[in-house]
């Protein structure tokens, strides 16, 4: 576990911008072609990463929170998806207009990322090793047997026991914790700038929860990456984010520092998350629900999006979508921002 | 303490793993391996546990679905594995189950009709034929839902919905004891939690008792009044909400309670986390000894020979199960009483109907649904015809079916 594991890396073509960005998502819009309609899965999503720091993407499902990891990815199925328009920055060159090539070259060094369910991401035809080799041979050239031995490399520092024995094990011959951190060694492979974890901890029991958690902190730390953290679970977030937004269907309703946000919510839907959940360290609480169902994408209600659920709602929000605009340094998009806040 | 309506004793239930050319029986998977506890009248039994460890079967088996390979469980008096025939089918009527899986638990060729009304067609003594379409819309009330959406199928509905449905079907019967298996947890967060709301309003209007299987702990704690630690086949701690939660003493219980996240972002870092290493062993093959001492960080030598007994130890103010040698009490989260607190009811509501089955324009408001339900219990065991308010037939539907995004 103490293997130096920067060894491998070529030092990146890419810096962060000026203003120390990495990563800058530029009022992306993704459309579905569906048989049923146009589903508009994102609506003007932007938000900016940082070297080292930790942005939460929250949401329920349905709420373009993975459509967003995978546009960021470029793995986005086109058609039936369509990027109408927007931009993903890394480094200041947009991903989007990139020349295929070029993207592939920055998909895997520079950008990477793990899926929630490890299971279905691995071939379950090759061995583990060959399939974290595979990062090696692609994109550094690097023969086989020197794949294979950095694959232990990279499994022993993802904690995996007796990693030479098991580098040509199958998939299935891994538990779900096992097989998550295979996930997390492919993505740290090329020591990668931007790590996106996609619910990464959402298939896993608890206590494993917590051990990939630790290692995915303990890695960013090592390496100051980036970390996008999709999830639907408010006490991870509670537990490494540096700032959140939450995504409501398709839109950024609203984005705080992590403190904020749950100390001061300045949007209704972020509000109704926080009554809704039990927490472990309450007793004689009464839930709440913010019930209703999120809108269909093929079928967004006018105004604010929110307005069907929202238990504040006004004739104004019926009518006029509101923006996402800064108040008390955090950003909302509620027409009555100021009295959720207060209140 | 409430009289004991069902009492486990010593259940076993072990599966044959079969191999070689001759597919003979090289070995058991001990999937429960001898669990004894009782539930009382009107009571929630929370049981945790994490994946693997005997909890969904141990269900299965209280619903006779299983047969246990060894140990008994008396229902209200009667031996229920001594049963047959019809005594049996009788016996079923009490004690009824909702699965984990909205989506796959409810049949996609039958209508919702048909799914709440089949438990009236096994048992067909429970209403006659001509009151059970009425019966099944009055169910369907009673858990938030329109009523008039009997003729639906199950693919137009959301999860949430779903679920209520599931939960219709099992409460159709007038059970005693319900077993929810993972009930909430293929569910969002915000709907959850009005689907939670609706299992405890039933629980007081019916006078249920539950099993409830979860392997979230926030959620077995908010609805549990006394709760059961699972490991590898074995209960390893059973206790009140308050003794488990305030005052765990076994290892295990203390190590999954610090693994749960707090949403609550000052509490970064100033709560004691105890991590677990390793994963669970196959419960084909469970250490000797203590089943948790390959991964404990108390073990001692004594541990991994000496099984422990599921008996009442020392927690500090009194005295509760626990399955450990070791056990001492240790508070792993600061609890605070918040019973006090309510909602904010311009953010969320308490209200357990399904605003979304009902149309909101020129429908019915969620105020007269939620007192339909109320009617429609009340009115649940007459023969009399259902209290409907007259504009129900007004109800138009406005969508209410979640397609299935192809986005997320």
């Amino acid at each position: 576990m103490t293997t130096t594991t920067k060894s491998v890396a070529p030092a990146s073509a890419y810096k962060p911008d000026s203003e120390g960005r990495l990563l800058e998502v530029d009022d992306l819009y993704v459309e579905f072609h569906t048989a049923e309609g146009i589903a508009k899965a994102i609506n003007g999503v932007s938000f900016d990463l940082r070297q080292g720091e930790t942005l939460a993407i929250l949401g329920e499902s349905g709420s373009g929170k993975s459509v967003t990891a995978q546009a960021i990815m470029g793995i986005l199925d086109m058609p039936p998806a369509v990027i109408p328009s927007g931009a993903i920055r890394y480094c200041g060159e947009d991903l989007l207009t990139m020349p295929e090539e070029q993207r592939r070259k920055a998909r895997g060094p520079e950008i990477s990322i793990i899926f929630q369910d490890a299971l279905s991401s691995l071939n379950p035809t090759f061995p583990v090793g060959w399939q974290i080799g595979e990062m090696f041979r692609q994109h550094r050239g690097m023969n086989r047997s020197d794949a294979y031995a950095q694959a232990v490399r990279l499994m022993e520092r993802v904690a995996i026991p007796a990693a030479k024995e098991r580098v040509k094990s199958y998939p299935h011959q891994f538990s779900g914790g096992m097989r998550q951190r295979i996930m997390i060694a492919m993505a740290i492979a090329l020591d990668p700038a931007v790590l996106i974890a996609d619910e990464p901890t959402t298939a896993l029991d608890v206590t494993v929860q917590a051990q990939i958690m630790a290692l995915l902190a303990e890695l960013q730390d090592e390496r100051q990456m980036g970390l996008i953290l999709i999830t639907h679970d408010l006490g991870v977030v509670a537990d490494v984010a540096d700032r959140a937004a939450v995504m409501y269907a398709g839109r950024i309703v609203a984005k705080a520092d992590i403190e904020d946000l749950y100390a001061r919510p300045a949007h209704p839907y972020t509000r109704g998350l926080l009554e809704s959940i039990p927490r472990l360290d309450q007793k004689g609480q009464t839930l709440a629900a913010i019930g209703g169902l999120p809108p269909n994408l093929t079928r967004i209600p006018p105004g604010c999006t929110f307005n069907p659920r929202c238990r504040m709602s006004q004739d104004i929000c019926r009518e006029q979508e509101p923006d996402l605009l800064p108040i008390a340094g955090q950003m909302s998009r509620c027409h009555f921002a100021e009295e959720v806040l207060n209140g | 303490m409430a009289d004991v309506i069902l009492k486990a004793d010593d259940l076993v239930k072990h599966y044959p793993i079969k191999g070689g050319v001759l597919r003979t029986t090289v070995g058991h998977v001990k999937a429960v391996d001898g669990v004894s506890f009782e539930l009382h009248r009107g009571e929630t039994l929370g049981i945790v546990g994490e994946s693997g460890c005997g909890k969904s079967t141990l269900g299965r088996v209280l619903m006779r679905l299983e047969e246990p390979t060894a140990g008994t469980v008396n229902f209200d008096g009667i031996d229920m594995f001594s049963q047959s025939g019809s005594a049996m089918r009788k016996l079923r009527r009490d004690i009824q189950i909702v699965f984990q899986d909205p989506y796959t638990s409810l049949n996609p060729r039958k209508t919702v009709g048909d799914i709440v009304a089949e438990p009236f067609e096994i048992h067909p003594d429970v209403v006659p034929k001509g009151g059970r379409k009425k019966a099944v819309q009055e169910l369907l009330a009673l858990v938030g839902l329109n009523p008039e959406h009997i003729n639906r199928y199950p693919h137009q509905f959301s999860g949430g919905q779903r679920q209520r449905i599931g939960i219709a079907r099992g409460i159709a019967l007038r059970p005693k004891v319900l077993i929810c298996d993972e009930p909430v947890s293929a569910l969002d967060v915000s709907v959850q939690a009005q689907v939670i709301n609706l299992m405890e309003k039933l629980q007081d209007e019916l006078g249920l008792s539950y099993i409830f299987i979860a392997h979230d702990l926030s959620v077995v704690r908010h609805i549990s009044d006394r709760v059961g630690v699972m490991y590898l086949g074995r209960m390893v701690e059973l206790g009140t909400e308050e003794e488990i939660y305030q005052r765990p003493t076994h290892p295990y219980t203390q190590a999954l309670l610090s693994a749960v996240p707090v949403p609550d972002p000052t509490m970064r870092g100033k709560r004691e986390q105890i991590v677990l290493t390793g994963d669970v062993p196959s419960p084909a093959n469970p250490p000797k000894g203590c089943r948790f001492h390959t991964r404990c960080f108390k073990a001692q030598e004594r541990c991994s020979v000496d099984d422990p007994e599921l008996m009442d130890r020392p927690d500090g103010v009194a005295a509760h199960r626990s399955a450990c040698h070791y056990a001492e009490p240790r508070v792993i989260v600061e609890t605070v009483d918040v019973s006090a607190l309510a909602p904010d009811p311009r953010f969320a509501t308490t209200d357990v109907v399904d605003h979304d089955a009902f149309s909101d324009d020129g429908g019915l408001l969620p105020a007269d649904a939620a007192s339909m339900a109320e009617r429609s219990h009340a009115s649940g065991e007459s023969e009399g015809p259902m209290d409907r308010p007259h504009d129900i037939t007004r109800v138009v539907d406005n969508d209410p079916s979640e397609k299935r995004d192809p986005t997320n």
